[in-house]
């Protein structure tokens, strides 16, 4: 969010949908997914494209513990990142509600909104499902 | 279709110099280019310059002008920003340009200043690389995404910290006798397996530093080198460049670089060689996973084999093909926009025997620049021969 509060839209758009548990990607007619804001299939160029719901969980493929964060993420640190695939779709975010200790590859997700103790701003977040 | 001779090459040395003003970086850069070959600043017909993140650190962009005229040279000028691979991308288009008859004298290069912003903002600042929105809103950091790429990397192919803390051994080792080098000390594996983590399992010590620096080539057409009587035994004889999805999660596969393989096998199909025939490398090691990654990508190693190279011997400075003898950007410093010009700068020296680790490769003929952007998003390949 910039700094007079303008939202980026596409993107605050699918974090609301998501805090109400209705994330979504956006599938093209070859089954190609991406994430908004978007036109353009970005596999095959296709300008047809559809909101798809994400399935309720996914999976953990890898992540790291990231001890040294950016000023945004100040108080937020040590955090997890990780890439997590849901169907087709792979998001990047950060593990929540689990020790970090805990966190292993494989390790079945929901996603959650979270909020930076830093910034106070949403971040998405993958939850233990 | 001309070959690209590297007329001139200038670099300042690289570290923290946080009130340096980048325009005075490249200005000193820049003079030993033009002292380093008897190209007169007139004969320039352009200069192509890379830089990343000066509005951010300077509060500056249209650095063209600005920095055509703090090198003396009255020509068109052009800013070129492709994260870490900007001067790489630079140097494409000069290579283009002069391959190609549309010029004959081109200043290329590029700068940066980083240190001026504090570790904290700098941090911030280089994530400018990655997708804002989709991974650094996040929380995904730099150092995070590459760990991101070893832990990947340790679960398809193997592998350990110590495997990689042997490269940055390897790179400061390869700095030691360096004039310009920001590290110019040794360090131990302990260094760097005992050094703080930074996103796990990356630390300190598989980082490399934030740094302020310039470099800058003259390049010149065949033509003109001979007409000019220079001495320009070096020319970059293949340029490729690669790109990828932006974000890392959309990446096909996270432990390997195919965009860089791509401007690989672009490059050397330009200059007719193959990968056997490399004998020396200036590799995009900004945390030393990418190196594993980046010898792999450029056919140096096979996939998966590439993580042992280091400890086994085979890039180090008497190996079969050195890799990062100018300290890489682990021990020499990552300057961001003057990274990709450097190793052009490097391996010119190292070819013509003029380098500081020139008594290591003797016989080199062939020599291979890859300059990465972000997660490699962007890269850029050059091949060095000696033509002359």
């Amino acid at each position: 969010m910039s700094e007079n509060n303008v939202v980026d839209a596409g993107f605050d758009d699918w974090i609301d949908a998501a805090e109400q548990g209705e994330a979504y990607y956006l599938a093209c007619p070859e089954g190609h997914s991406s994430l908004p804001p978007r036109r353009v299939c970005p596999e095959c160029g296709s300008t047809d494209l559809e909101k798809v719901p994400l399935p309720e969980t996914g999976t953990i493929e890898t992540f790291t513990i990231t001890h040294v964060p950016t000023p945004a993420f100040e108080e937020d640190a040590p955090y997890a990142t990780a890439i997590a695939a849901f169907g087709p779709l792979r998001l990047t975010g950060q593990i929540v509600d689990i020790d970090l200790e805990a966190i292993e590859n494989g390790l079945d997700v929901a996603i959650e909104i979270s909020v930076s103790e830093t910034t106070g701003e949403r971040v998405l977040a993958f939850s233990p499902a | 279709m001309s070959d690209v001779r590297v007329a001139g090459v200038g670099l300042t040395a690289f570290g923290s110099m946080p009130e340096r003003t980048s325009r005075d970086l490249f200005a000193e850069a820049s003079i030993e280019a033009f002292e380093d070959c008897a190209v007169p600043r007139s004969d320039v017909e352009a200069l192509l310059y890379g830089n990343f993140m000066g509005e951010l650190s300077e509060h500056q962009g249209h650095y063209g002008p600005l920095m055509a005229e703090a090198a003396g040279v009255q020509a068109p000028a052009t800013r070129y920003e492709s994260a870490c691979a900007s001067s790489g991308a630079a140097v494409r288009d000069a290579v283009k340009q002069i391959r190609n008859g549309e010029a004959d004298v081109l200043l290329v290069g590029g700068a940066e200043r980083m240190t001026n912003l504090g570790t904290a903002a700098a941090t911030e600042a280089l994530a400018i690389a990655a997708d804002d929105l989709w991974e650094v809103r996040a929380g995904m950091t730099f150092p995070g995404a590459y760990a991101l790429m070893a832990q990947a990397y340790f679960d398809e192919y193997g592998g350990e910290h110590e495997d990689l803390a042997h490269i940055a051994v390897k790179n400061h080792e390869h700095a030691l006798d360096s004039e310009t080098a920001q590290y110019r000390r040794a360090i131990e594996l302990d260094d760097v397996l005992d050094a703080p983590q930074v996103s796990s399992p990356l630390g300190l010590y598989d980082s490399c530093p934030i740094s302020d620096g310039a470099a800058a080539v003259i390049l010149t057409s065949d033509s003109y080198a001979e007409e000019h009587d220079l001495d320009a035994p070096v020319a970059i004889t293949g340029t490729g460049q690669g790109g990828d999805r932006m974000a890392l999660h959309d990446r096909e596969h996270l432990a390997q670089s195919p965009a860089a393989r791509r401007a690989g096998e672009e490059a050397y199909a330009q200059a007719g060689i193959s990968a056997d025939e490399i004998d020396l490398a200036e590799v995009h090691d900004c945390f030393t996973i990418a190196e594993v990654l980046a010898i792999e990508s450029l056919g140096i190693e096979q996939i998966g084999e590439g993580m042992s190279a280091a400890r086994d011997g085979r890039t180090t400075a008497d190996g079969e093909t050195p890799v990062n003898l100018s300290g890489g950007l682990k021990a020499k410093g990552h300057p961001v926009g003057a990274t990709g010009a450097s190793q052009i700068a490097e391996i010119s020296e190292l070819l013509a025997g003029d380098h500081h680790n020139s008594e290591h490769v003797p016989d080199a003929t062939v020599g291979v620049a890859h300059n990465a952007g972000g997660t490699v998003a962007s890269v850029t390949v050059h091949v060095l021969e000696v033509v002359a």
